[in-house]
C-alpha cells in the first residue's frame, strides 16, 4: 500500500513534538523580556530631581566619554532594597551609578536611601515610567550600563546579586 | 490516621490497577482464539476494576475529610486551607491544588473503569478486557506520579498552627466545581483512547465498537463543554476587565481537547451510522487524549510561562512528559503498526452527510493544528532567539473564518442524508437559511455595519442563517415522534448559533464608560443612567471590601447595583467584585477602581448587549449532548433492564 | 492575571507573586477615554494589541498593573497629539521587540505561522479528497484509502 508510511506521520509528528517539549524542559532560564536597545543609543530624557540631596539627571550625563551605570528602582520595590548593598559595591568600586526612580515621591526616595544608602551620583524622578518605557525596561529593578558615547552595551534585569558584581565592574571597565 | 488510611488505600489501588493490567495482559496474550474462556477472563477482571474504583474513592475521600477538618499536620492541608475558610472553600480545597486535583483525577479514572467494567454490555469479550487493561496502564502511570513524586497525604512535623489559605481569586462558588468537571471530562477522553486501543489491539473497529464507545465520548464533550463555558464566565466575572476568552495558553490548554473531542464525537457518529471512517476515529480518540495530557503537561511544567512566573515544579513537568510518551507515542506506534489492517471502509458520494461530517473534522482539525502551533509558536521562536507574543488577532483572524464555514458545514449536514443526496435538493432546504443569512447581513448593513468588524458582521450573519437552518431538520416532523438524539443534535447546534451571536454581539457593540465619579455624581451612559449614591466598608466571612451602592436606571426600571473591592488577608490579596446587572439583552457591568487623590473613585461600566448569549449558546451545546446521549442509550438501558429481568424469571 | 489565576486551578496554588505597586496616582489618561470617540477607538484597538510587561498573556487594556496604565495613558496623549498608533507600535517594537506586540510582525519567523493553517487545509483537503467517489465511477465496496 502506498500511503503506507501515512500511517507513521502522526508518530513522526509526536516525536516531533516531545524532542521539543523536552528541550523545553531542560530550558530553566528565567523568561524575560530584554530591552531592543542594547547596541543602541540612549534615548534622550531629561528627569527632574528623584531625591533633595542629588541632581537630576540629563541624558546628556551619558555622553561625557566615561561610561556609566543607569539604574532603575523604587522605593516601594522589595527586590531594589536587597540589591542597595550590591549598588553600594559597585559605587565604592569607583563606578557611577545614576538612578531612576519609578512612579516614586521624592520624600519616598529620601526615606529609601536613607535606610538602604545612597549610590547614585544623579537621580531622576520618573513618575509617570515614561522614561522607563523609552528604554524598554520592563521592571523593576533593572540596570543598563552605557558607554561614553552614550550607547547602552548591557542590561542587567531582576536584582544585582552579589555574584553579579565582578562581572558588571569587569564589563565597565572593558567598556572605557 | 485518615491520612495513613487515604495513602495505604491509594497504594491498594495501584496494586490493584497492577494487578488489573496483568490479568489482562496475560489472559489476552496466552489465550488468542479461545471467546469463551475471554468471557471467563472478564470475570475475572471486572472486581479487580470495581475494588480499584472502590479503594480510591475511599482515597479521595480522606483526602476531603481532613480538607475539612482543617487537619494542618497534612503538608497539603497547612498549604492550601486556612481554619477561617467558608466550608464550601474548604471543600473545594481539596482539589483546588496539585496533589489533591491529581488524585481527583485518579479517582474518577478508577470509577470510569469500574462502569466500563460493570456496564458495558455490547463489546466483544476481548475488546472489553483489553479496553479495560488499557485503562488500567494509564491509572497506573498516574498512580506512580502521586505516589513517587506528589503524595497528598504527606505528613509535616510539626504541625502547621494555621494554613496558608486558599487563593481568594478561586474562592468563588463558580471556580470551586470548574476543575472536577473538566477532569471528568479528560478522564471520558481517556476512556475513549483506552476504547481505542483496545480495538487496535483486537482488531476490532467496527460499529458495534463505536456505538460502546460513543457514549463516554458524549458524556465527556458534555463535560468538557461546562467546563469551559464555566471557566470562561468565571474569567468574565471575577477578573474584571469584562473579557471572556483571550488566547491564553491555559485557556488553549483547555479547548484543545474539546475541539478533538468534537470532531471525534462527530467521526464516531459516520462509524456507528455507515461502518466508515474507521482509522480515522482510532486517531482521534487518540488525539484527543493526547491533547488532554499535552494541555495538563503544558499549564503544570510551566514551559509556557513567561515573565514573572510563579514557582513550577520541573519534576512534576517531567513526570507528566514521560507519561504522555509512554501513552501516546506508545498508542501512536500501535496504530502505525495495527491500522493497516483495519479497512477503512468504502468511500463516499460528495453529496452525503458524511461528506459534510468530514469536512467538518478537517475543519475542525484544522482549528485544532492552528490553536496548538499557536500556543507552542513563541516557544519555538525563542529556540531561535527571538521573542514574540501570539494572541487574539492572530486567533481570531484564522480560527474566526475557519469556524463560520464550519458552521455553515453544520446547517447543511442534518439537511443531507445519509449515502448519498441531490445537490438540488439539499440547495432547496438551505434555501430558507440562506435567506434569511443574506436579510442579516442587509439588516446590519443598514444599521451602521461599517462600524463593527468584518468579523462580527459575518459572525452576526451566519447567526442567523444557522439557527433556522438549525432547526430545519424539525420542518415537517411529528415533533412528538422525533427520536431524542435529533432533538439533542437540534438544540446543540442552535447553541452554536446562540453562542455564535454573543460573542458576535459583544464585540461588536460593547459600550465602555471609563470615569471617576465622586458620591452624588451621576453619568449616563448607553441608554443608562447610573447614580452613584455612596461608598463604605464592609466586612465579608473571610474578606472586608470597600462596597459602592448606585442607583441604575433604564426606561422605568430602577436597580441597586454594589461593586466591591475586596481584601483578603488570608494570603493578602485584592481582588476586584464587578457588579453584574443582567438583562433579557445584554449586561451592564460595573467594577469599581481604586480611589484617586483627589477622593473621587475610578469606575469602570461597560454595557454589553447580548453578551450572556455566549454562555447561554454553551449551555445550550452541552444540553444538545445531554439529550443525545440519554435518546442514544435509552434505548440500551431498557434493553438491558429487560434483559436482567428475563434472566431473573428464568431463574 | 487570567493566565495566573487560571494556572492555579489546574497546577499548584503557590503564592500570588506579590506585584508591588505604588501608591501614586495612575497617569492621567491610564483610566480616562479621550474625547473623540474615533480617537479613543483608534486608541483602545491599539491597547488591546499591546502586550502587559509585568503580567502574564494580558493586553495592557486588561491590566491592572501601574506600568500597564501608564502605557495606556502615554498612547491615548500621543494618540491625542494625533500620532497614528501603527507608529507607536512599532516605537514600541524598537524598545521590546516584537515581543510587545499581539499583533504578528510582518518578520520572516511569523511566516511559517501564516503558512501552518494553509498546510493543514492543504494536507486535510487531498486527504479528504482521496475519500470521496469520483463522479460516475462506481466504487463502493472496493477497498479505500487510508485517512
Amino acid at each position: 500500500m502506498k500511503s503506507r508510511w501515512l500511517l507513521w506521520l502522526p508518530l513522526a509528528l509526536f516525536a516531533g513534538l516531545a524532542v521539543f517539549f523536552i528541550g523545553g524542559l531542560q530550558n530553566d532560564a528565567p523568561r524575560v523580556v530584554t530591552s531592543a536597545l542594547v547596541g543602541k543609543p540612549l534615548p534622550a530624557f531629561n528627569l527632574p530631581a528623584g531625591a533633595s540631596d542629588r541632581p537630576a539627571l540629563d541624558s546628556r550625563e551619558y555622553t561625557k566619554g566615561k561610561p556609566r551605570l543607569l539604574n532603575i528602582f523604587a522605593s516601594w520595590c522589595v527586590p531594589c532594597a536587597a540589591e542597595a548593598p550590591q549598588l553600594m559595591a559597585l559605587a565604592d568600586a569607583g563606578v557611577p551609578v545614576d538612578g531612576i526612580a519609578i512612579r516614586d515621591a521624592r520624600a519616598d526616595v529620601d526615606d529609601f536611601l536613607a535606610r538602604h544608602g545612597n549610590p547614585y551620583a544623579h537621580i531622576g524622578l520618573d513618575a509617570r515610567s515614561q522614561v522607563q518605557i523609552a528604554l524598554g525596561s520592563s521592571g523593576v529593578p533593572e540596570t543598563f550600563l552605557v558607554d561614553g558615547e552614550g550607547r547602552i552595551l548591557h542590561q542587567h534585569i531582576g536584582d544585582i546579586r552579589a555574584e553579579d558584581v565582578p562581572g558588571l565592574i569587569a564589563k565597565w571597565k572593558a567598556a572605557q | 490516621m485518615i491520612a495513613e488510611l487515604g495513602l495505604a488505600a491509594l497504594w491498594m489501588s495501584a496494586a490493584l490497577a497492577a494487578l488489573q493490567l496483568v490479568l489482562a495482559g496475560g489472559g489476552l496474550w496466552s489465550g488468542k482464539k479461545a471467546v469463551a474462556e475471554k468471557g471467563a477472563l472478564l470475570s475475572g477482571v471486572r472486581p479487580v476494576a470495581v475494588a480499584q474504583g472502590a479503594l480510591v474513592t475511599l482515597s479521595f475521600l480522606c483526602l476531603l475529610l481532613l480538607f475539612l477538618r482543617s487537619d494542618m499536620s497534612v503538608a497539603l492541608v497547612a498549604l492550601n486551607s486556612h481554619s477561617a475558610k467558608p466550608l464550601l472553600y474548604k471543600f473545594a480545597g481539596t482539589w483546588g491544588n496539585h496533589e489533591g486535583s491529581m488524585l481527583l483525577w485518579v479517582m474518577v479514572m478508577g470509577l470510569a473503569g469500574a462502569a466500563v467494567a460493570l456496564f458495558e454490555r455490547a463489546l466483544r469479550h476481548d475488546t472489553h478486557v483489553a479496553t479495560l487493561g488499557a485503562q488500567a496502564a494509564i491509572s497506573l502511570g498516574f498512580y506512580a506520579f502521586l505516589l513517587f513524586s506528589s503524595n497528598p497525604f504527606a505528613r509535616l512535623n510539626p504541625a502547621a498552627p494555621d494554613g496558608q489559605g486558599l487563593n481568594p481569586l478561586l474562592q468563588d462558588p463558580g471556580l470551586a466545581f470548574h476543575p472536577p468537571t473538566l477532569y471528568i471530562g479528560y478522564v471520558g477522553l481517556s476512556v475513549a483512547f483506552s476504547f481505542a486501543v483496545g480495538a487496535l489491539l483486537t482488531r476490532n473497529v467496527d460499529a458495534v465498537f463505536a456505538r460502546a464507545m460513543r457514549p463516554w465520548v458524549l458524556a465527556a464533550w458534555v463535560m468538557l463543554t461546562i467546563g469551559i463555558v464555566a471557566g470562561s464566565y468565571w474569567a468574565y466575572y471575577e477578573l474584571g476587565w469584562g473579557g471572556w476568552w483571550f488566547w491564553d495558553p491555559v485557556e488553549n490548554a483547555s479547548l484543545m481537547p474539546w475541539l478533538a473531542a468534537t470532531a471525534l464525537l462527530h467521526s464516531v457518529t459516520v462509524l456507528a451510522t455507515r461502518d466508515a471512517l474507521r482509522a480515522w476515529t482510532i486517531m482521534l480518540a487518540v488525539i484527543a487524549f493526547s491533547m488532554s495530557m499535552v494541555g495538563t503537561f503544558l499549564v503544570r511544567s510551566g514551559i509556557l510561562t513567561s515573565v514573572h512566573a510563579f514557582a513550577v515544579d520541573p519534576q512534576r513537568g517531567s513526570f507528566i512528559l514521560a507519561l504522555l510518551l509512554i501513552y501516546i507515542g506508545g498508542a501512536l506506534a500501535l496504530f502505525g503498526a495495527r491500522v493497516g489492517t483495519v479497512r477503512e471502509g468504502s468511500q463516499f458520494e460528495p453529496m452525503s452527510r458524511e461528506s459534510l461530517l468530514v469536512i467538518n473534522n478537517l475543519l475542525l482539525t484544522v482549528i485544532l493544528g492552528v490553536v496548538l502551533i499557536g500556543t507552542l509558536y513563541p516557544l519555538m521562536t525563542e529556540a531561535f532567539g527571538h521573542q514574540v507574543s501570539v494572541g487574539p488577532p492572530y486567533f481570531d483572524r484564522i480560527t474566526g473564518p475557519l469556524a463560520l464555514i464550519m458552521m455553515l458545514a453544520m446547517v447543511a449536514g442534518p439537511l443531507t442524508r445519509w449515502r448519498k443526496d441531490k445537490v438540488g435538493v439539499v440547495a432547496g432546504r438551505l434555501l430558507w437559511p440562506l435567506l434569511i443569512m443574506i436579510a442579516t447581513g442587509a439588516v446590519l448593513f443598514v444599521l451602521g455595519g461599517e462600524r463593527m468588524s468584518i468579523l462580527s458582521f459575518l459572525g452576526l450573519m451566519v447567526a442567523g442563517g444557522v439557527a433556522l437552518g438549525s432547526i430545519a431538520p424539525l420542518f415537517k416532523r411529528n415533533l412528538r415522534r422525533t427520536p431524542l438524539f435529533v432533538w439533542g443534535m437540534v438544540v446543540a447546534h442552535l447553541g452554536c448559533a446562540v453562542s455564535l451571536a454573543g460573542m458576535a454581539a459583544d464585540s461588536a457593540f460593547t459600550s465602555e464608560k471609563l470615569i471617576a465619579m465622586a458620591p452624588g455624581e451621576k453619568v449616563e451612559t448607553a441608554g443608562w443612567k447610573l447614580h452613584f449614591d455612596k461608598v463604605g466598608p464592609i466586612a465579608g466571612d473571610n474578606w472586608s471590601a470597600m462596597q459602592a451602592d448606585m442607583t441604575v436606571r433604564r426606561g422605568g426600571s430602577v436597580d441597586i447595583i454594589h461593586p466591591q473591592s475586596r481584601f483578603f488577608s488570608n494570603p493578602p490579596t485584592t481582588t476586584s467584585e464587578a457588579a453584574l446587572l443582567t438583562r433579557w439583552n445584554g449586561q451592564l457591568y460595573v467594577v469599581l477602581g481604586e480611589q484617586l487623590d483627589d477622593g473621587r473613585w475610578q469606575m469602570r461600566i461597560w454595557w454589553k448587549p447580548f453578551v450572556t448569549l455566549i454562555w447561554y449558546g454553551g449551555l445550550m451545546i452541552a444540553l444538545g449532548g445531554v439529550l443525545t446521549l440519554i435518546g442514544r442509550e435509552r434505548r440500551g438501558w431498557a434493553l438491558k433492564l429487560r434483559k436482567s429481568h428475563a434472566q431473573e424469571e428464568w431463574a | 492575571m487570567l493566565s495566573a489565576a487560571l494556572m492555579l486551578v489546574i497546577s499548584a496554588p503557590a503564592s500570588f507573586p506579590a506585584l508591588a505597586q505604588t501608591a501614586l496616582p495612575p497617569a492621567p489618561y491610564a483610566n480616562r477615554q479621550l474625547d473623540d470617540p474615533a480617537q479613543e477607538k483608534k486608541a483602545r484597538d491599539l491597547m488591546h494589541s499591546i502586550r502587559c510587561l509585568t503580567c502574564q498573556s494580558q493586553s495592557v487594556a486588561d491590566s491592572e498593573a501601574s506600568m500597564a496604565g501608564d502605557l495606556r495613558s502615554e498612547i491615548r496623549e500621543r494618540i491625542a497629539k494625533g500620532e497614528e498608533p501603527e507608529h507607536i507600535r512599532s516605537w514600541l517594537i524598537e524598545r521590546y521587540g516584537d515581543w510587545i506586540s499581539y499583533e504578528p510582525t510582518a518578520e520572516p519567523i511569523m511566516w511559517p505561522l501564516w503558512g501552518v493553517p494553509l498546510l493543514l487545509l492543504g494536507v486535510g483537503g487531498l486527504l479528504v479528497a482521496g475519500r470521496m467517489k469520483r463522479r460516475g465511477a462506481a466504487t463502493d465496496g472496493k477497498k479505500g484509502k487510508q485517512i
